[in-house]
This record gives structure tokens, sequence and C-alpha cells, in this order.
């Protein structure tokens, strides 16, 4: 085992050395289909829901905070049948036609990964100094102009929102697997080739894609934080 | 706060710009076959992809693999393959979530299309299944016919036998053959811990099969193009019901009927079954497909 370890080291090093077409594509598509989701996730979700969830009062709120960090376990799987349920051609949404294409899993990882995006977002206004929105409204800010000011002092938990966000969507396989079907150069992720290598006993490619993933993960969370810290990524190194 | 307000610009748009590059590469995927097609207008106005569903043998092989860059090249057609079992074939078929479906269960493929999910059940190659087990046989079943090897299975606990379980085509042969042996399923899977169900493709019930010394049916065309890696070798390979014969049905909803019956055409052409009969034989000095399109026996019986 020792060894195929460092085989598949090698293997994934040789693939991302030699740009690897196939491999540099099911790579760029699985950034895509992530980037996609958690963009439409948290921006067009969990930022805003989060934000009136959090400073509004409504009956039933704390039930909706807890169900919503129930669902911060929802299984993958689940959520890729709930998806197939909904957008196969005899379902609901059957239609679009989104079944077996990539809507179809950006669909499906939105799900996902909507409800950790939300909780992390809510807890993350939670944690600032409950001052700073009566300060903000005292001093005459409207109430978007708070919003926006809280946001910002709560930054960094909102961020930490993005990047578990995306981690989960890009390291799912359930969803990829169940409603995007794993076709070769349409919706073929990473995970869902992973998967296939490993089933058709090519471990060392499977286990040299994996590394390329979590290579992916570290890149995109090291940018994201770099941001964050207002350095750039050689100030590391100081 | 002015370097924060940056930073926070800054990360909005990165992210807007990866995730809206990204939307716009995926309807790219989506919408590049509709406007070559309204260049070219190769079927009619049809356009998209033709969905196909799989049984896992022809594409684990590699099959599909070879196939598919020919058909996209002859047809103006984009194929998806998806590679599932007999069992989630029919059932996307059934659903309309697929147009065409390439099985290889011949109950249930008429079953399908006297329901009307199929327009016609078009047998295009067969192969023969295999018993493989470790070389050292312990439970002694070599060289028997298939039903009597299973018996012996069932007597001796012996040896482990590794089940597809995932109601496929090659699943479906096992319980044919446990029936015909005198067996009900249910006793067979709660016979005891020498039976065991993988629920996955034929590639990963070989590779566990493998791993575990065991035996498991399997159609010859995965186990020949997985044998580099295996240490399984053939026990049981005559016997009237191992035949495999794989068959294409196009849905009978499909809204590609054109580019559906091209693929039907393709895969029976002379050409492409004189590259079936051949496929595999350079890499594992036998062919892994017998082609059988037309009024040929056995496929046609």
């Amino acid at each position: 085992m020792e060894n195929s370890f460092w085989d598949a080291f090698v293997e994934a090093l040789r693939l991302i050395r030699t740009l690897d077409p196939e491999v540099m594509e099911i790579t760029w598509r699985s950034l895509q289909l992530a980037a996609s989701s958690s963009t439409i996730a948290f921006f067009l979700i969990a930022l805003p829901l989060g934000t009136l969830i959090h400073f509004n009062r409504f009956p039933g709120k704390r039930l909706v905070i807890s169900t919503i960090q129930t669902l911060f376990a929802m299984p993958a799987v689940a959520v890729g049948l709930i998806t197939y349920t909904l957008l196969s051609r005899s379902g609901p949404f059957g239609d679009l036609e989104w079944y077996l294409t990539p809507a179809a899993i950006v669909f499906g990882q939105t799900l996902l990964i909507t409800p950790v995006m939300l909780g992390l977002v809510i807890s993350a206004l939670n944690a600032i100094d409950k001052a700073i929105p009566e300060t903000a409204t005292a001093l005459g800010a409207s109430r978007f102009q708070t919003y926006i000011i809280c946001i910002r002092e709560a930054k960094f938990g909102i961020l930490t929102a993005l990047v578990m966000g995306f981690g989960r969507a890009v390291s799912e396989v359930g969803v990829s697997m169940m409603v995007g079907g794993n076709i070769r150069e349409f919706t073929r992720t990473l995970t869902t080739a992973i998967a296939l290598e490993t089933s058709k006993g090519e471990r060392e490619l499977a286990l040299a894609l994996g590394i390329i993933l979590i290579l992916l993960a570290f890149v995109i969370n090291f940018a994201l934080l770099s941001l964050q810290y207002r350095k750039l990524p050689w100030h590391y190194w100081k | 706060m002015k370097n924060s307000l940056i930073t926070n610009l800054l990360i909005i748009g990165v992210m807007l710009l990866l995730g809206s590059a990204s939307i716009a590469c995926d309807s790219d995927d989506t919408e590049s076959p509709v406007t070559a097609s309204t260049e070219v207008e190769p079927t009619n106005g049809e356009s998209g992809r033709l969905k196909v569903a799989t049984t896992t043998s022809l594409d684990n092989t590699g099959l599909w693999e070879t196939l598919e860059p020919l058909f996209e090249e002859q047809n103006d057609v984009d194929l998806d393959i998806v590679a599932v079992g007999t069992g989630i074939a029919l059932e996307y078929g059934r659903n309309g979530d697929v147009d065409v479906i390439t099985v290889h269960s011949k109950a249930r493929e008429i079953e399908y299309v006297d329901e009307g999910y199929g327009l016609e059940r078009i047998p295009f190659a067969y192969n023969y299944f295999l018993i493989v087990g470790p070389e050292d046989d312990p439970a002694g079943i070599r060289g028997m016919s298939p039903e009597d090897a299973f018996k012996t299975l069932f007597g001796s606990e012996a040896g482990t036998f590794v089940s597809r379980g995932d109601d496929s085509g090659t699943h479906g042969k096992e319980k044919t053959i446990w029936a015909n042996a005198g067996y009900e399923y249910e006793d067979v899977q709660s016979a005891g811990s020498w039976y065991l169900e993988a629920g996955s493709g034929m590639g990963a019930t070989l590779v566990m099969a493998d791993e575990k010394q065991g035996y498991t049916l399997t159609d010859a065309g995965t186990y020949l193009s997985y044998k580099g890696d295996l240490e399984l070798v053939p026990i049981v390979d005559e016997g009237d019901t191992l035949l495999n014969v794989y068959s294409i049905i196009v849905g009978t909803n499909t809204e590609m009927p054109q580019a559906a019956q091209k693929l039907v055409d393709f895969l029976t052409s002379d050409e492409i079954q004189h590259i079936m009969g051949n496929f595999g034989f350079e890499e594992y000095g036998m062919a892994l497909f017998t082609p059988c399109a037309g009024p040929i026996a056995p496929c046609n019986n």
C-alpha cells in the first residue's frame, strides 16, 4: 500500500506536469461546477437570506435556525435522490430537461451546500459586537447600510461559509454521480472519475485524481484566505 | 475601512467572475450543439444530445469509448453515455430520461417493449457469461454446468460467491441460474456469509471477488478486459444458460427519433459490426464480443 501511495503521488505529479488534457478538462469542470453552485448558493441565497433571518424577529425563528443546522448533516446521496426525483423527466421539473446535464449537478450542489452556508452566515453575524448595529443606526445609517456594516464586520466568518460551501461542493460525489451520470466530456467530475477509476481497478490513477482534488481545494482556499488577510500568497513565506 | 471595502469587492468580484464564467461555459456546452445543428441541419432540425443508458459491461470494456467518437464523427450528434446496470437503464428509459438503452436481459427487454416504452428489441452482439474464481477452486466446481456449480457452492459453503446484487443484467442471469438449480433467490440471499452482494458494476465486482478470493458470475468481455489485474481464472464456461446477448432499444418517447435510429443503424452496420468483432483482439488476444446483427443465431432465436 505504501508503494501505491508513492506511485499515485508520482502519477499525480506526472498528470499535472504534462497537463494531461482529459485530467485538465475534468479538473476544470469540477472547479466550474463547484464555483457556480457556491456562487449561487452564497450570493443569491445564503448571504441575503441569512442577513434577513439574523436581523429580523419572527415567530419560529429558532426552529428555522435549528432546522438549517440539522440540514448540515444532509447526506449528498439523499440530495442526489431528491434532485433526481425533481428533475427526472417524469418529475415536477422534468420539462427543464436538466437531468444528466451539468445544470442538474449545479442544482443539486446548491441544494446541498445552502444550509451550511446559511448556518455559518447566521452564526458569523451572531458573533459580532451587538453595539455595532445599534451604533450604526444611532448615527443615522439606513437599514440596508447597517446590514452592510455588520456583514463587513463579520467578514471573516462569512468568508468561512463560502470556503466551507465550496469545499463541500467540490468534494461531493453523491449528487454528481446520481444526477450527472458521470458522462465523459460532459458531466464527469474529479470525484465521479475517482469512483469510476476505483471500480475499474485503476487505484493509482484514482488516488492521483484525489491528490489533484486536494491540491485544487488548497489553492482555492489559500487564495480566498490571502484576500481575507489582505496579504498576497508570497507574504506567507516571510 | 477603505482597505477592507476593496478586499470585499475583490472577493465578490472574483467569485462572480468565476461563477459567471463557468455558467457561461456550461450553457456553451449545452447550446453549442444547437447552434451547430442549425448551421448543418444534420438531423432535420433535431438538436442536442442523444442520451444512452448502457449496461456497465459495454462501457467498462471500453467498447463505447471506441464507438462514441466514430458515431459523433459520422453524425453531428453528441452522444451521452451513462453507464448503469440494466435495471437502472430500463428505469431511465421508462422515465424518459434517456433516448436509447443498450442492455442484456432478454425477458425484461421484451417486457419493456410490450409495455410500450421501447420500439423494438434489436440484438447486435453476444458473448458468454463465465463463472470465475480462484485458481485452486476451493469448492471444486471446475468444469461443471452452471446449475451444478451453484448447487455445489450452496451445499458446500466452501467458497465465497460475490454477486452483483444491483438488479443488473448479469444479476438477472445469476438469478435465472439459481432458479434453474432449484433455489428460491431469497434463500440464497440469506444462505450465509459465503454469499456477498456487492451492489456495484461488473468491474468493481470482479475486483471485489479477486480481493475475497471468491467466485463470481461475469460476462466474458469485462472479465477479459480486467484479466490483467486479476488472479481469478475461468472455472465454469459451458452451459446453455451462459449465453449473453446485447440489444439496443429506442425509447418510444424520444425527442430525437432520427438520431436514435442513426445509432441503431450505426451499431448494426457492417463496418461497426466488424469493428465490434475485432474489439479487444489486439489487447487481450481474443475478441470480447461476437457481432450478430440481423437474423443470425444465437441472437435472434
